[in-house]
Formats: structure tokens, C-alpha cells, sequence
């Protein structure tokens, strides 16, 4: 049996358009593989595949070798955590009630939380920095702090593969660094990543893979020094842009202007 | 970081059971005929005699419970129908079910005289229609799929409208005295309610009750949008469904009985949001209660402001609840048109 995440073969139409042709896409535990390419590349799309809310036409999706369809829904979500880009919520709860909301697929249907829960819950603020915002409304807070919330959520969620739609779009430098920190030591102790991102550079430094979605396509995969050329960014973005290494043989894209 | 305990559970549960219990015994204590506190008292307590025990049981409590029960159902679809559309300005007006109730009321007020039928024909052709808008609200919704909250909403604005515009035909062609009887019941009114239907509210509220506070933690989920709900576990097209159905009758039955009760579904949720937070395990009981003290206090003002003569409780709650629900809005900023 293999284990993580494999898809093979995804295809979706939406409206319509064919969002998503033929894309095949494994995550293996212990790896961090960035999802990359244009705006509407179909990024979030996957996601939505990976994580079962959009069925696609096409195409095999299994984790840890069962497809996911044969999963019962919290069993899936026990497994499975994901980090949705920034949404309004109309009410005004605590951060660190929306934090306790990741423990729900291990909770009954309704009664309080468990000692268990408020721990995950506490210990998933605390690792993220962000115990201090605990009893502020989601009201006050900026986009970065909801982000770093929403990610809160799913590290008390104890998934062992996380689907991450731009989870550094609104935070700083110090927060970005924090939490792909965070997410390296989730790999290192066996759990996985699918993280879509805009940040060709950090995504480079982060991720084990990149697969670069382009017109609904993979459009390349393979260790980031493989994927990100000169050829694919012109190809990809057509962007014109100098290729550097870093010290660790990372690669590091600058654009032309 | 704080969370709910049963310490705090219990506290709030218990402090609004004294609120309701003190706007019981107001309710019962006030009315056109002067009763002495102590005559209430020896009533309520089994001991009196004449005519004050007949007031008190015959004519103050079976109001104050019907009050209550109405108030009860109102404020707790009001929030059960915020979270569902994700909108804090829903009320449980909005998706159109009070427009097919009032509609069928209204319907039964003007022309059930032709087929020989009495006032007490109204309630149950009311509920037909709160029944019939809810079919609708369910073709709508589809089945197995998640449940757009724009096209919810999108079909009971029009309901509403239709229903709006065929209680004016029905108005029009309708007598003076029914012409009356059709204002008082679109304003919202309990003077006309007859005991005997507080069962079948009792049954509803219980069903409406029982599906919010079983599902209260996939209510504080669904806030996070439905895909997220989804992602964390629940079940969103079912819980939406089991929901939107229980909710729909409790409104249903409701507005059978009293009429379009304005504002309790709106302030009340609000009001009580701001006292106890937005978490749906606390928030649904403490609803229920909040909203049938304040239409028990209402309903008591309504009954004795002017004297022997009574005012539809609906203008009560709607002189009290749209101030208040400005003040609340500037001072708390709450998120009435964001999400």
C-alpha cells in the first residue's frame, strides 16, 4: 500500500470551462510539495479535489492507497487539514474558539470540549505564537492574524497531511519564516504538505517538489532547482528573469523589469 | 483562553430561567383588571378563589404562554437562520416562510367565511402555507448538494414579494372587518391566539430546539463557510437540510398563531451574541429563553399601555426593537453587512 496523497488523471469543468485536465499529483509522507503557477491556473481547484469538497470527473484520487470516496467524512477530516485562503466570518468568535473548531472531527456531534481538545487547541496557539490573541474576536484582528489562526486550526485538527492554499499571502516576513518552519517540522516528523503559494522563492527554500500548474496542466515537476528555469518562468509567466543558487543549491528567481 | 464550561453553561441557563421567570410572573401580574401581588401569588400558587384565580389561570397565563412560546420560536430561528446563510441580518422572516404563512392566514381570514369556517380555521391554513413555502425553499435548495445561501435567500425575497402582493389583492376584496383583521395579523398580534394551539407550538419548538442544540457545533462551524465545515467533518448538506426543515415549521407554527412578530429574531440573537458570545452551544438555549421573556414582556405592555384597549404585540416589538437594534449596530459594530 502507498501512503499520502496520489492523484492521477484529475479533470474538472466548472462552468463549463475544463479547469483541470489530466493532472497527476502525489504527496509522499514526510515531503512538502509546493503547488505553483499563474493566477487561475486551477491551484485552488486541487486543493478542493484533494480534499474531497469538489468531485472531479475524471481521475483517480486515493490517500494512504484508499480512494478518497471511500472515506467516511470525518474519518477523511481526522487525516486531512486544510488551510483555506482568508474568508469573512460573520460572527464574532474568539480566535481561540476557531482554533477548538479543528478538534470537531474528533469530537461528538455536540457538548463541550474535552480537556484533550482545549490542550491541541492551546498547544497548536503556542506553536504558532499566537496565544496572546487567544480571547480577541476574529473582529480585531488583521488578515495576517486570521491566517495564522485558520493554520492554528488545522495543527489542533492532528491531520497528517495538510493542504495549504497561500497560507503566507498576508503575513510578514518574521510569520512567513515562522510558519514554513513549522511545516518543516511536521515533514521531519512524518506528516506531509501540499502548499500552494505565489512566493517562487520561499516556496523554493520550503518544499521538497514543485509542481507548477499551468492552463489546467502540470505544467512541470521534480525538485525546485529542477522546475525553476529561466525556460519555465518565461514559458509559465512570461516573465524574463535571472536564475541564482543559493548557499543550500536552492534556486532563487529574480525578475526582470 | 477561554472556552465553555458547564460553570459557564449553567450560570447563563439559569440567570435567563429567573429572566424568564420574572416576565412570567409580570405578565401575569399586569393586566386591565387590578390584581394585588398577593392575590396573583394565592392564584398561582393553587390557593386563591373568585374571580382572580379565573384571571390569572383562564385568561393571563395562557397568554403568557402563548407569548412565550412564540417568542421562543422566533428568536431561536433567528439565529439558526443567521448561521445557515452566514448572514446576521437574516431574520426568520427571510426565506419566505412567514410570507406563505401569512398568506394562507390571510386567505382563510378572507374568504373562509364563504365556506363557513371560523376564526379557528386561520392557524391551521397558515401552517399550510408555511408548509408550501418550505416545499418550495426545498426545490430550490436540490437535492444532496450543498445548499446555496444566495439562492435561499433569493427565493423568499420573491416569495415574499408574491405573498406580499397577493395579501393586498385578498385585502382589497376582502370586507372592513376582515380588512382590520388582516392588518392586525400582518403586524403581528396575540390577541386573537387561542390557547388551544400552544401543543402544536410546544411540538415544533421542541423539534426546532432539538435540531439546534444537536447540531449547535456544526452551526459555529458553518460560520467558517461551507466548504470548511465540510473540510472539518460535517456533514453540510445534510445538517443544512435537518435545519432549514425543523426551523421552517417552528417559524411556520409561529406565525400560524401570532402574525408577523417583528424584530424578536433580529434583536434578540444580536442582543444576546453580544452578552454570551457567538458559540451556538450556548447561543441556541439562551435564545430560546431570551426571546420568550422579551415577547412575554412585550405582549404585557401591549396589553395594558392603553387600558382596556390592546395593541398588536408586533408594534411593541418593533418600536422597542428597531432603536435598539441601531444602538446595538453603532455601538458594536456589528458585521450586519459584511460575510
Amino acid at each position: 500500500m502507498t501512503r499520502g496523497l496520489e492523484m492521477s488523471g484529475v479533470a474538472v469543468a466548472l462552468g463549463g470551462r475544463e479547469v483541470l485536465r489530466g493532472v497527476d499529483l502525489a504527496v509522499a509522507p514526510g515531503e512538502i510539495v509546493g503547488l505553483v503557477g499563474p493566477n487561475g491556473a486551477g491551484k485552488t481547484t486541487l486543493l478542493r479535489v484533494a480534499s474531497r469538497v469538489l468531485v472531479p470527473d475524471a481521475g483517480d484520487v486515493r490517500f494512504d492507497g484508499r480512494p478518497l470516496s471511500d472515506y467516511r467524512r470525518r474519518e477523511l477530516s481526522r487525516r486531512l487539514a486544510v488551510v483555506p485562503q482568508d474568508t469573512a466570518i460573520p460572527f464574532p468568535f474568539r480566535a481561540g474558539e476557531l482554533v477548538v473548531m479543528g478538534r470537531v472531527p474528533h469530537q461528538p456531534l455536540t457538548g463541550f470540549d474535552s480537556a484533550d481538545d482545549i490542550a491541541h487547541s492551546r498547544a497548536a496557539l503556542d506553536r504558532m505564537g499566537i496565544a496572546h490573541l487567544a480571547d480577541r474576536s476574529v473582529f480585531s484582528l488583521s488578515g495576517g492574524e486570521r491566517q495564522l489562526v485558520s493554520f492554528a486550526r488545522a495543527l489542533a485538527q492532528e491531520a497528517s497531511l495538510l493542504l495549504l492554499d497561500e497560507p503566507t499571502a498576508f503575513l510578514d516576513l518574521r510569520h512567513r519564516v515562522e510558519l514554513l518552519r513549522v511545516v518543516a517540522e511536521l515533514a521531519a516528523a512524518g506528516r506531509s504538505a501540499l502548499v500552494v503559494s505565489h512566493d517562487l522563492n520561499l516556496a523554493a527554500r520550503t518544499c521538497d517538489r514543485l509542481a507548477v500548474l499551468h492552463g489546467g496542466v502540470i505544467a512541470a515537476s521534480g525538485p525546485p532547482a529542477d522546475v525553476l528555469t529561466r525556460q519555465l518562468l518565461a514559458d509559465v509567466y512570461g516573465v524574463e528573469a535571472e536564475i541564482l543558487t543559493d548557499a543550500d543549491g536552492r534556486p532563487v528567481a529574480i525578475p526582470r523589469l | 483562553m477561554k472556552h465553555l464550561t458547564p460553570g459557564r453553561y449553567a450560570t447563563v441557563v439559569l440567570l435567563l430561567l429567573l429572566l424568564l421567570a420574572l416576565a412570567v410572573v409580570l405578565g401575569v401580574a399586569l393586566g386591565p383588571s387590578r390584581l394585588g401581588l398577593s392575590e396573583v401569588a394565592a392564584a398561582l400558587a393553587g390557593r386563591g378563589e373568585g374571580a382572580a384565580t379565573d384571571i390569572v389561570w383562564g385568561i393571563r397565563l395562557p397568554r403568557v404562554a402563548l407569548a412565550g412560546l412564540v417568542g421562543a420560536c422566533l428568536s431561536l430561528a433567528g439565529v439558526v437562520f443567521q448561521a445557515l446563510l452566514r448572514n446576521p441580518l437574516a431574520d426568520p422572516f427571510i426565506l419566505g416562510v412567514s410570507g406563505g404563512a401569512a398568506l394562507g392566514g390571510i386567505a382563510m381570514l378572507s374568504l373562509g367565511g364563504l365556506l363557513g369556517l371560523g376564526y379557528a380555521a386561520v392557524p391551521p391554513a397558515a401552517f399550510v402555507g408555511a408548509m408550501v413555502a418550505t416545499g418550495l425553499l426545498y426545490l430550490v435548495a436540490g437535492v444532496g448538494a450543498r445548499v446555496s445561501a444566495a439562492n435561499l435567500l433569493l427565493t423568499g425575497v420573491v416569495f415574499n414579494a408574491f405573498a406580499s402582493a397577493a395579501i393586498v389583492f385578498l385585502a382589497s376584496a376582502a370586507g372592513l372587518t376582515e380588512g382590520a383583521r388582516i392588518f392586525l395579523w400582518l403586524v403581528g398580534n396575540l390577541s386573537a391566539a387561542r390557547i388551544d394551539v400552544a401543543p402544536w407550538l410546544v411540538v415544533f419548538l421542541v423539534l426546532g430546539a432539538g435540531a439546534a442544540l444537536t447540531l449547535s457545533r456544526s452551526l459555529n462551524v458553518l460560520a467558517l463557510g461551507d466548504e470548511a465545515a465540510e473540510q472539518l467533518g460535517v456533514p453540510v448538506a445534510l445538517h443544512q437540510r435537518i435545519l432549514l426543515l425543523a426551523t421552517s415549521l417552528m417559524v411556520g407554527a409561529a406565525v400560524s398563531v401570532a402574525g408577523l412578530v417583528g424584530f424578536v429574531g433580529l434583536i434578540i440573537p444580536h442582543l444576546l451574541r453580544l452578552i454570551v458570545g457567538p458559540d451556538h452551544r450556548l447561543l441556541v438555549p439562551a435564545a430560546a429563553l431570551g426571546g420568550a421573556a422579551f415577547l412575554i414582556v412585550c405582549d404585557t405592555a401591549a396589553r395594558t399601555l392603553l387600558g382596556g384597549r390592546e395593541l398588536p404585540v408586533g408594534a411593541i416589538t418593533a418600536i422597542v426593537g428597531g432603536p435598539l437594534f441601531l444602538v446595538l449596530l453603532r455601538r458594536h459594530h456589528l458585521r450586519v453587512l459584511s460575510g
